[in-house]
């Protein structure tokens, strides 16, 4: 190395140089592929909504899917309830932040056709062990029931909580009630101790949990009982 | 490649081929050096994510090479690795960004793993030890050499996971279908499960490290 470079004066004007340029690359690069990766974003969201209804769909084939089975995409806010063929690329995180500062929080409902039924199917949101769990819920059209899910996370432990992405873990929601015996709303309860491995009894709202799993569980539990609870004003009116 | 005007030795010399194949063996970052590991048991339990990954090692190691060899003479010694790392990071972000809108879904199984290329031993230490001190071709072919060396040894134990561990190559069945009991399963074969994670990532490598040194007996430390 040369005197040169070793200055003070040297190495801040390098830096600085070196800071712009590789900042004007990297934005220049990032607008260049946005369009691509909004695109893989929203069609991912059509993928994950089918897959909550049993529908495989994959980025070939997930836009026609899509128009298929999602029959009716509404949008509630508070009172207000309208259709709107694009409710799925509604960020349910920004609207959960905005209901956390007191403003009206946008709930986009989708209303699937699936074998002669109708199926209502609500994004959720949570916190897992270590960072954002989300996934969709669909209902039957009785609203009492779940008719299937989908779960994805950030970054839960590979093995563990990763595995609430699995089939063996997602299966057992199936048919499981949100209400208890006298028509109160219950959820759903990850539980460790309901006796029933095999996710029999589809009436004690419980689905089991997954061991070494406990808090993203937990998480699970609440995101999909708080998710819920959220379209219960929406359902009422509904008279189901 | 101006710098090699100056040198007499032609481009495909024994010596700069040497700096390109030593790597795949007898200097393998992965098995000998036992460099960027935690990467190796991380993402190889499929063969396409192993070379998904090996490729975005060989551009981010080639590249970078290059370019820290070009900024050699001018990065100031007192911020030398931050330099190397903002180069390293720069790359980096542009495999991932490239991966997030062309193959969406790969880029979500190697999650944060293309993030953490920036901090693969292997990259850095190329950069201190040889771009630093080299020229851009050189540093290119030592950087390709490296990245591919690390890459054969992702793909061999990916190879290997994917098919015991999911009876798979490139998520293609080759062993018959093992919900319907057909070729191999026909016989009683079963998956291994345990292939798929990441210990038995380590163990593929110790036997792949344990065959390599058998084979050449120098590469034995003896203490």
């Amino acid at each position: 190395m040369s005197k040169r470079t070793d200055s003070n004066g040297y190495t801040i004007i390098f830096s600085i140089v070196l800071v712009i340029v590789v900042g004007a690359l990297l934005a220049f690069f990032a607008n260049f592929t946005k369009a691509d990766r909004v695109k893989n974003d929203q069609v991912k969201a059509q993928i994950d909504i089918l897959n909550a209804i049993g529908v495989d769909a994959d980025r070939s084939n997930a836009t026609e899917m899509f128009a298929k089975y999602i029959k009716v995409q509404k949008v509630i806010e508070g009172e207000k309830v309208s259709d709107d063929d694009k409710a799925y690329l509604i960020d349910v995180k920004k609207e959960l932040d905005n209901a956390k500062k007191g403003l009206t929080q946008r709930l986009p409902l989708f209303i699937a056709e699936k074998d002669g039924k109708s199926l209502f199917i609500l994004p959720v949101r949570g916190n897992g062990l270590w960072d954002a769990i989300w996934g969709y819920i669909a209902l039957n059209d009785d609203l009492k029931s779940i008719n299937g899910v989908y779960f994805d996370h950030k970054g839960e432990t590979p093995g563990l909580g990763a595995n609430i992405t699995e089939k063996f873990f997602t299966d057992d929601f199936k048919g499981e009630n949100i209400y208890d015996a006298s028509g109160n709303f219950k959820g759903i309860e990850i539980s460790k101790s309901n006796g029933d491995p095999n996710n029999a009894d589809k009436a004690d709202s419980q689905v089991d949990a997954i061991s070494g799993a406990t808090i993203t569980g937990n998480g699970v539990g609440a995101m999909i009982n708080s998710g819920i609870r959220a379209y219960l004003p929406y359902f009422s009116t509904l008279n189901k | 490649m101006a710098e090699n005007k100056t040198q007499s030795e032609p481009l495909f010399s024994k010596k700069n081929m040497g700096l390109l194949k030593d790597p795949l063996t007898d200097s393998n970052p992965v098995t000998v050096q036992v460099l960027g590991i935690c990467s190796a048991l991380a993402i190889t339990a499929e063969l396409k994510a192993s070379l998904i990954m090996g490729l975005s090692v060989i551009f981010v190691l080639g590249a970078g090479n290059v370019v820290i060899s070009l900024m050699r003479n001018i990065i100031p010694s007192a911020i030398r690795i931050i330099a190397q790392l903002v180069v390293v990071a720069a790359l980096v972000i542009l495999v991932d960004l490239t991966l997030k809108a062309y193959v969406p879904d790969l880029a979500k199984k190697l999650s944060v793993f293309v993030g953490l290329i920036i901090t693969n031993c292997i990259i850095m230490g190329r950069f201190e030890a040889f771009a630093l001190a080299n020229g851009p071709w050189k540093s290119f072919l030592d950087g390709v050499g490296n990245a591919a060396g690390y890459a054969g040894i992702l793909i061999v134990v990916g190879f290997f996971r994917e098919l015991l561990g999911s009876g798979k190559l490139f998520g293609f069945s080759v062993f018959g279908d093992p919900v319907e009991k057909t070729g191999l399963y026909a016989l009683g074969y079963e998956n291994n499960g345990f292939m798929l994670l990441a210990p038995m990532a380590l163990i593929t490598l110790g036997l792949i490290i344990g065959f390599q040194r058998s084979r050449n007996k120098s590469l034995i430390e003896t203490n």
